[in-house]
């Protein structure tokens, strides 16, 4: 129970229950939808951009315990940040679920996910909503998946 | 909860005794530990363990006799060739089919399916003909057709199942009366546990003269089939949901329908002479076996069934369908889990949801509790559509599982409410 609790942590659940920034912007300048494919779990991001910078972020759809706290800690995380940063931080945060690197400073709140490293058939679940800004920064019309 | 491996065998009413702990004893992968914790295995349904007879009859295979089949004159392709045609004997008799050569090897299941949405399909849909199938299939039997469609111009149609997860035959008999070609459903449902009523659906398709494909990838470890018995046209398994290997699938047919069908794949050994201008394709079952096939776990499969026999597959159901009651009605207990698939015919294993907690969750929580199920769509997504869930969990049971290790899950699963607070 205690190792889960490495992955299951109280922020997390928390996040789940009540993901943030849970709706979808009335009119958004970006928009991508992430599939995970081995679940069938779908994430849709809403991003509304104003020079270069996140004004507002949203996201919808059904996943996981570490999919939704995800996506809804990343919409906390991004809002407001300059789009140029949102590369540095999934790489950021990607390093942290996936290896036993120390959690840089800047990642704050996200970093309670870094538990996901000891399951790596859950890192999909943790990356699915970054995946999916990132195509939605690139203008993906079809839904991207993490395959 | 008592130690795991000193469980005392249940009743199996009017089947005798069954030694559970002699039987869990022939399988070497079940004694380990996992997370610090007994493995308790109930992902069945996706793939079974296989016995120390299993895995020795492959491993003297490679290690004793092996050669290529069909084709040398020496001692080891002369043994390897009657090891590999004594297992398609076994099959046989296992089946209860007429001749041997009514026995395909395939790669599995899904291979066999996709055999005949080939080759019979591919001879006998037209454009505006129609294939039906039931709204409770794998992708493997939806997909095959689907693209059987796509080529022909035909259409699929979906025979509709009740709440409960039981097919409605009043909706199957009206759509049998279009200009259907072929009916394919699944026997036994991997995503409910619904055991399809096979011998009447056959019957009702035959009655307008349309042939019938059963999957009994889920069914065939499960419970007893005669194919001439249910006289169905195609009858399609995987060897490692029965005990044997992965890598192998069987295909029943018809002879009739196998002689009158063209070759799935050409290539070697299915042929009888090649020229440049011709070739005659050789007789069943070697026509529809192009190529060197899977020699050691077909054989592999025939030691499957020697030990399965041995125990017997009524004494099977007959402890499985103990193990199922005990655990719906555990289940049942934990407050805010709902059961998908209560059909009154089931099988074997139990799909459910927990209110507050997505299958993938439970499913990692359980894991690091040493209980393995699965968790997700079970390559059945039109159900989940059908139910309005992204996924399920799925604890399926086999031969050597206890009422023990249903108590491990149902112990797992509250913890699984504990750390969630649900």
């Amino acid at each position: 129970m205690s190792d889960l609790r490495d992955l299951y942590q109280e922020v997390i659940l928390d996040h789940n229950k009540r993901p943030r920034n849970f709706r979808i912007l009335p009119q958004p300048t970006h928009h991508a939808d992430g599939v995970n494919p081995l679940c069938g779990d779908r994430i849709s991001v809403y991003l509304d951009i104003e020079d270069e910078v996140i004004r507002d972020i949203s996201f919808q759809g059904a996943g996981c315990a570490i999919s939704s706290a995800s996506a809804s800690l990343m919409t906390e995380a991004l809002k407001g940040k300059p789009i140029a940063e949102v590369e540095h931080l999934f790489e950021a945060f990607h390093d942290v679920v996936t290896t036993d690197c120390e959690c840089p400073k800047g990642l704050g709140k996200l970093s309670v996910l870094a538990g996901v490293r000891d399951y790596p058939s859950r890192v999909k679940c943790a990356t699915l909503a970054w995946h999916a800004v990132r195509a939605a920064l690139e203008e993906h019309k079809e839904a991207v998946a993490t395959e | 909860m008592s130690a795991l491996h000193s469980v005392t065998a249940p009743s199996a009413s009017g089947t005798g005794e069954l030694d559970i702990a002699r039987i869990r004893a022939d399988f070497p992968i079940l004694r380990q530990r996992v997370h610090g914790k007994p493995l308790v295995y109930l992902d069945n349904a996706a793939s079974v363990q296989k016995p120390k007879a299993v895995i020795d009859a492959i491993s003297e295979c490679y290690s004793g006799y092996y050669a290529n089949i069909h084709r040398g004159v020496h001692l080891l392709s002369e043994r390897s060739t009657i090891a590999y045609e004594k297992a398609r004997e076994k099959v046989r008799a296992f089946l209860n089919a007429a001749s041997t050569q009514e026995i395909i090897f395939t790669r599995n299941t899904t291979e066999s399916i996709n055999l005949v949405a080939s080759s019979f399909g591919g001879q006998a849909v037209k454009a505006g003909d129609e294939i039906l199938i039931t709204g409770m299939e794998h992708h493997s039997n939806i997909v095959p057709w689907q693209l059987l469609c796509e080529r022909t111009g035909a259409k699929l149609k979906v025979a509709p199942f009740t709440d409960a997860g039981e097919l409605i035959l009043e909706e199957y008999e009206r759509l049998l009366d279009g200009p259907v070609k072929l009916v394919a459903f699944v026997h036994l449902s991997n995503a409910l546990g619904t055991l399809n009523p096979a011998k009447q659906l056959i019957e009702m398709a035959h009655a307008r003269g349309i042939p019938v494909l059963v999957d009994g990838a889920q069914s065939i470890p499960h419970l007893a089939v005669d194919v001439r018995e249910l006289d169905c046209e195609f009858y399609a398994f995987s060897a490692h949901k029965i005990y044997g290997p992965s890598g192998v699938g069987v295909l029943y047919g018809k002879k009739a329908l196998l002689e009158a069908m063209p070759p799935y794949q050409g290539g070697g050994d299915m042929i009888r002479l090649v020229t440049f201008e011709k070739t005659d394709y050789a007789d069943l079952p070697n026509k529809f076996e192009a190529g060197t096939p899977n020699i050691a776990d077909v054989i592999g499969l025939g030691a499957a069934l020697d030990w399965l026999n041995a125990i017997g597959l009524d004494a099977v159901a007959a402890h499985e369908h103990t193990l199922l009651d005990y655990a719906t009605a555990q289940l049942k207990e934990i407050p805010g889990l709902n059961i998908m698939g209560t059909a009154r015919d089931k099988a074997a294993l139990v799909a459910f949801t927990m209110q507050g907690v997505h299958p993938h969750d439970i499913g990692t929580i359980l894991d690091r509790e040493g209980v393995a199920i699965r968790a997700g769509h079970h390559c059945a997504q039109p159900v989940m559509q059908r139910y309005g869930v992204p996924a399920t969990a799925r604890a399926s049971f086999a031969i050597y599982n206890t009422r023990d290790e249903v108590d491990f899950l149902v112990a797992a699963l509250w913890k699984v409410k504990e750390l969630f607070g649900s």
